[in-house]
C-alpha cells in the first residue's frame, strides 16, 4: 500500500494531463487568482464564528443605521443589524448555493444525458422535454417554484438545479454523441462489452473534464440567481442571511446608505468573478481544442 | 423558404407544448402544498380550501390540464387570485415599459458588442483585446442589480445626469424617454454584451484565418472593408445565434432591473406577484416570456438565410 501511494505522485507528475495543467496555470495567472479568492472565500465562509463576528440576527435599534470603518467595519443596517456578520455568514449561504447546485446538476444531468446519448428512443423523447424546459428562462423558472415552496436553502438549491439540469444533459448528450462513434467504444462493444459498462468504463471517463468546466460555470451563475431570488423577495427564509437578502433589505435605502448594498454587493461580483476565472483557466487547461478558439 | 417556415413554426409546437405542460405541473412537482403556501402562514383551512379550488388542484390532473390548455387556446390566462382581474388584462397594461426596455436594451447590447468584438479580434494578442476579454469576463461576473446600482450611484446620485428611477412612455415625448431608459439598459445589457462580444472575437478569429481574407488583403483592400464586408459577414451566422440565446439573460434581467429602476413592467407585475404568492400570474408571465424566447429563435433561425446564402432551405 505505501509503495502504491508513494507512486502515485511521480505517475502523476509525469502524465501529459496534470504537465499541461499545471503549464496551463503557469500561462493564466488570472485562473490562479480566481482560485486564491475563491479559497479565501470559502476559508471565510467556514471561518465566520471566529472571525469577530456576532449573531448575525442579533438586532440593537439604538445603533442602527452606523456608517462603516468606525466601531462596526461595515455598519449596522436599519435593524441595528452587525452588516460585517450579516455579509461574512452571507457568504455561507452564496457558497453552498453555488456548490449544491453545481454538484447536483452535473450529477442528475450527467445520468440523464449518459442514457440518452446511448439509447435512441430515450433520445428522442428526453431532448424534446430539455429543449421545452430550455425554452424557459432560468431565474422565471426558478421563480415560479419558489413561488410554490415555503422559502428554505433545500427548495432554492431545488429550484435552481432544476433550471440548470438541461444544460448539463445537452453537453453529455453531445459529449456521448461523438464519444459512441470513437474506434475504441465500437472496439469494446465488438468484445462483447454491455452497454451499462461501456458508458461507465469508456465513456463517462471522457466526460468529466467538460463537465467540470460546467460545473465550475454553473456554480457561477446559480450563485447569481440566488442573490437575485433572495433579491426579488423569493429566495432565502428572511432569517437567513444571504448576499440577496442584504441587498434586499436595504433596497429602499439605497440613496441613503448606498454601502449597505455595495458591500455585500462587492463580496458576491468577487466570488462569482473568481469561479468564472478559475472557469476559463480550467477550459483552457483541460480542453485545449476550445482554449484555442475562443 | 416559405415551406421552410411553416414547418419550423409548426416544430415550435412541440416545444411550446412541453413548456406548458411543465408550467402547469409545477403545481404539482413543488414540494410541500402549494396552496397552503400560497395561502401564507395565517391561512385557516378554509381559505386554503379556497384556494384549492381556484387553482383547481382538486380536479383531476388530466382534467386540469385540458381545460388549462383550452383556456390558454382562447387567450385566457387565469385569474389573479389577489386581484381578481384577468391575468391576460394586467399583462396587458404592463407589457409597454418591458418592450420599450428589452428593445433598447439589446439595441445598446448589439452597437456596442459586435464593435468591440469585431477590433479585439482584429488585434488579437494586444491590450485592447485583453481589455475587451476583461470586460466580458466582469460583464459576466457582475450582476445585474449591483451593477445597475453603481450606475445610479455615478450617474444620478453624484453627477446627477439622469434619473434615479422611473419610466417615461415615448408617447410623452423622447428625450424624457431616452434619459429614463440609458441606465436601465446599460445595466441590463452588460451580461448580454459581454456574451455577444466574446463571440463575435471568436467567430472572427475563425473567419479572419481564412485564405480568402489573405487574398482580399492581398489584393491591397482597405482593412476596415476586409473587416467588414468579408469577415464580419461571414462571422454573422454564430453571431446572430448568440443574440437569439442571449435572450434569455435579458429576460432574466428584466424582472431585476424593472425593481431596481422602479420600471411598472412585467418584470415589476412578476415581482409583486411573488410577494403576494399570486401563482396566475408568475403562471402566465413565464409561460409568455418562453413563448417570446421560442420565436425570436425562429426568427434567428429564419435568419441565416439572409446572412448567408450558402444556406438554403
Amino acid at each position: 500500500m505505501a509503495a502504491v501511494a508513494e507512486t502515485l505522485p511521480v505517475a502523476r507528475s509525469v502524465s501529459p494531463t496534470w504537465a499541461r495543467f499545471k503549464d496551463a496555470l503557469r500561462r493564466h495567472p488570472t485562473a490562479i487568482f480566481g482560485a486564491v479568492v475563491l479559497l479565501a472565500m470559502i476559508a471565510v465562509a467556514i471561518a465566520a464564528p471566529v472571525l469577530g463576528t456576532v449573531d448575525p440576527q442579533s438586532m440593537s435599534p439604538v445603533k442602527r443605521l452606523r456608517d462603516p470603518w468606525g466601531e462596526y467595519w461595515f455598519g449596522t443596517d436599519m435593524l441595528g443589524r452587525d452588516v460585517y456578520s450579516r455579509v461574512l455568514y452571507g457568504a455561507r449561504v452564496s457558497i453552498t448555493v453555488g456548490l449544491a447546485v453545481a454538484i447536483v446538476s452535473t450529477l442528475v444531468g450527467l445520468a440523464i444525458g449518459l442514457v440518452t446519448g446511448f439509447i435512441r428512443w430515450v433520445d428522442a423523447i428526453v431532448m424534446r422535454v430539455m429543449d421545452g424546459l430550455m425554452s424557459i428562462p432560468s431565474v422565471l423558472l426558478a421563480i415560479a417554484l419558489m413561488a410554490l415552496t415555503k422559502a428554505s436553502l433545500e427548495n432554492v438549491v431545488f429550484a435552481i438545479t432544476i433550471a440548470e439540469i438541461p444544460r448539463v444533459v445537452r453537453l453529455v448528450r453531445s459529449l456521448v454523441l461523438t464519444l459512441r462513434e470513437q474506434p475504441f467504444v465500437e472496439a469494446a462493444t465488438a468484445a462483447g462489452t454491455g452497454v451499462a459498462r461501456t458508458l461507465v468504463r469508456h465513456i463517462l471517463p471522457n466526460t468529466v473534464a467538460p463537465l467540470l468546466v460546467q460545473g465550475t460555470y454553473i456554480f457561477a451563475s446559480a450563485m447569481i440567481t440566488e442573490a437575485i431570488l433572495s433579491f426579488i423577495g423569493a429566495g432565502m427564509p428572511l432569517n437567513i442571511p444571504s448576499w440577496g437578502n442584504i441587498m434586499a433589505e436595504a433596497r429602499s435605502l439605497f440613496q441613503l446608505k448606498p454601502w449597505l448594498i455595495l458591500i455585500p454587493g462587492a463580496f458576491l461580483s468577487l466570488t462569482v468573478l473568481a469561479v468564472n476565472l478559475l472557469g476559463d483557466g480550467l477550459r483552457d487547461a483541460l480542453d485545449p481544442r476550445l482554449a484555442r478558439r475562443m | 423558404m416559405l415551406g421552410y417556415f411553416l414547418r419550423r413554426l409548426l416544430a415550435t409546437i412541440p416545444v411550446m407544448g412541453v413548456v406548458a405542460l411543465f408550467v402547469f405541473s409545477l403545481l404539482y412537482i413543488s414540494p410541500g402544498d402549494p396552496a397552503a403556501v400560497i395561502a401564507g402562514d395565517i391561512a385557516t383551512a378554509d381559505d386554503i380550501a379556497r384556494i384549492r379550488a381556484k387553482l383547481g388542484l382538486d380536479e383531476p390532473y388530466f382534467v386540469r390540464f385540458g381545460t388549462w390548455l383550452w383556456a390558454l387556446a382562447h387567450g385566457d390566462l387565469g385569474v389573479s387570485i389577489f386581484t381578481n382581474l384577468p391575468v391576460a388584462q394586467l399583462i396587458g397594461q404592463r407589457i409597454e415599459p418591458t418592450v420599450a426596455l428589452t428593445v433598447c436594451t439589446l439595441i445598446v447590447a448589439v452597437i456596442v458588442a459586435v464593435p468591440i468584438g469585431v477590433i479585439a479580434a482584429w488585434r488579437a494578442g494586444t491590450w485592447i483585446d485583453r481589455c475587451v476579454m476583461g470586460f466580458a469576463v466582469l460583464g459576466f461576473s457582475l450582476p445585474v442589480f449591483v451593477f445597475a446600482y453603481l450606475l445610479i450611484m455615478l450617474f444620478s446620485i453624484q453627477l446627477e445626469w439622469l434619473p434615479v428611477q422611473g419610466y417615461v412612455s415615448i408617447t410623452e415625448g423622447f428625450w424624457p424617454f431616452l434619459r429614463h431608459m440609458i441606465l436601465p439598459s446599460v445595466a441590463l445589457g452588460t451580461v448580454y454584451m459581454a456574451l455577444i462580444a466574446r463571440i463575435t472575437r471568436a467567430s472572427m478569429l475563425e473567419v479572419l484565418s481564412q485564405d480568402y481574407i489573405r487574398t482580399a488583403q492581398a489584393k491591397g483592400l482597405a482593412s476596415h472593408d476586409v473587416l467588414i464586408g468579408h469577415a464580419l459577414k461571414n462571422a454573422a451566422v454564430p453571431i446572430v445565434t448568440v443574440i437569439g440565446i442571449g435572450i434569455a439573460l435579458l429576460i432574466s434581467g428584466v424582472v431585476v432591473t424593472e425593481t431596481v429602476f422602479a420600471i411598472p413592467g412585467i418584470g415589476r407585475l412578476t415581482v409583486d406577484a411573488i410577494l403576494r404568492r399570486d401563482y396566475p400570474i408568475i403562471q402566465a408571465v413565464t409561460l409568455l416570456f418562453s413563448a417570446a424566447y421560442v420565436l425570436v429563435n425562429l426568427a434567428v433561425d429564419m435568419s441565416y438565410t439572409l446572412l448567408d446564402p450558402r444556406i438554403r432551405y
